[in-house]
């Protein structure tokens, strides 16, 4: 299958990209890795006129600490991220990468574009909800930080401006003794997820003392809850508290029945995610080495 | 459609080859090495970024060449399934597939080739749950696995020496 014709430019620096994405407006779409792009263009979904190539912008795949924030730059792969010191540090954060797709789409595929894409059965975005993350993006009038829940409007649908580019993701690392957890369940290893539930915690003794959680591929755009987490903040996480707290986020979910399965059977996954998550974020707020991995059969 | 796409000039390299050619836009990857340069070993499956028939290492790395343009290759260094034989000896991992029965129709062989390539240059003696995770971006609808992951094992050893 061939995408419609398009005009292709490399940029060669951010400042290139954002002048040529203004230039064109609309008809134009900024290329990362091209993994969700690419397939749409293909499929006829978007038939750009222009492509603006970023992946030889310089220094926008680094992944780094500044003292205790995580910093990773917009084009670094899913398998760079996956592979990093910090995935290393936070057991959650390779959780998410490494599940993403396959080894050869992850070889590709970018955060930044990831997040862009403001596809709601995409990893990253509901991974970086769990820390509270803030997004740095460039456009034509300047550099301005957004949080991660404000970036996605609608499924599809971001709120940047045009010829806005998100160039860097930043979160505070999280206190000694925290532990999250990412799993999400898939038909196989390159679908996207049937749904996918995220739970980043610490406990102080027995209490919880600090709680995020989200849910992927769960509606149209990423879906938190207070009130689950104020089920669960502040008390001890006994079973029937978790499950009080799964009831309330699914109950926020919107899961929209497709080929993966019906708005009950998605709901039943996620109840079972959530639980599932929680339980190995508490095991590793204990010291418990859990390698965490995607379903699927 | 009315203006003319400018083509793009790109050079890379393919199996030690050099190839310099002009090239539209829209081009994939994995059109380009079959249709431009006549390297079919490479195949479309489901050209949708799901079965892995089209794996081809790029600066080492495996990816599927139907979501890649031509021009994201541009001074790229790239293996497909024709650069695997040297000097009319089959690879390893080719010797491993063959006498393991690895394959049965062989669509997606040249595919899992690939990926089994680059799961072994990272990781030269995986257990069978590595190797299922290594190659889960490669479908394969007539082995049920079984002897594509036994072949790996066989070409791990003969590899190791």
């Amino acid at each position: 299958m061939y995408p419609a014709p398009f005009h292709y430019h490399r940029a060669d620096s951010l400042q290139d990209a954002i002048s040529l994405l203004s230039d064109l407006g609309d008809t134009a779409r900024a290329l990362a890795g091209g993994q969700t792009l690419l397939v749409w263009m293909k499929l006829r979904f978007d038939e750009p006129r222009h492509l603006v190539d970023l992946a030889r912008i310089p220094g926008l795949s680094e992944i780094r600490r500044e003292g205790d924030e995580v910093c990773i730059g917009a084009l670094a792969t899913h398998a760079e991220i996956a592979a990093s010191a910090i995935a290393d540090a936070l057991p959650v954060v390779r959780d998410c990468g490494t599940g993403i797709a396959d080894t050869q789409v992850r070889n590709r595929g970018t955060i930044g574009g990831a997040l862009g894409s403001a596809d709601p059965s995409c990893d990253w975005p509901t991974l970086l909800h769990l820390f509270d993350a803030t997004l740095t993006c460039t456009g034509p009038e300047g550099t301005r930080t957004i949080p991660v829940s404000e970036l996605v409007e609608d499924i599809y649908t971001t709120t940047l401006k045009p010829a806005e580019l998100i160039t860097e993701i930043r979160f505070r690392m999280p206190p000694a003794g925290s532990g999250g957890s990412y799993t999400a369940f898939k038909r196989c290893a390159p679908a996207y997820p049937t749904a996918s539930a995220g739970v980043q915690l610490a406990l102080d003794g027995d209490v919880c003392s600090h709680i995020r959680m989200a849910l992927g591929s769960a509606g149209l755009t990423t879906v938190t809850s207070k009130e689950a987490e104020t089920v669960l903040l502040g008390n001890p996480l006994t079973e029937t508290n978790i499950d009080k707290a799964a009831e309330a986020i699914v109950c926020a979910a919107d899961p929209v029945p497709d080929q993966r399965g019906s708005e009950d059977f998605k709901r039943a996954v996620l109840r079972t995610l959530v639980k599932r998550a929680v339980d190995i974020a508490v095991r590793r707020c204990h010291g418990e080495t859990i390698k965490g991995h995607h379903e699927y059969v | 459609m009315s203006e003319a796409i400018n083509k793009i000039s790109i050079q890379v390299t393919i199996n030690g080859q050099n190839y310099r050619r002009e090239v539209e836009p829209r081009l994939l990857l994995v059109q380009f090495i079959r249709e431009e340069l006549g390297l079919t070993g490479t195949h479309i499956g489901c050209d949708v970024t799901y079965c892995g028939a089209c794996t081809v290492l790029v600066d080492s790395k495996p990816i599927k060449s139907c979501t890649m343009l031509a021009v994201q290759a541009d001074q790229c260094d790239i293996l497909t399934v024709e650069g695997l034989e040297q000097n009319g000896e089959l690879h390893p991992l080719q010797k491993a597939f063959s006498e393991n029965h690895g394959l049965q129709c062989g669509y997606c062989t040249p595919g899992m080739l690939m990926s089994s390539m680059a799961l072994l240059a990272e990781n030269p003696d995986p257990s069978p749950d590595e190797i299922r995770k290594g190659i889960s971006g490669n479908l394969c609808r007539c082995t049920g696995y079984t002897n594509i992951i036994k072949s790996i094992q066989a070409a791990a050893k003969e590899m190791a020496g």
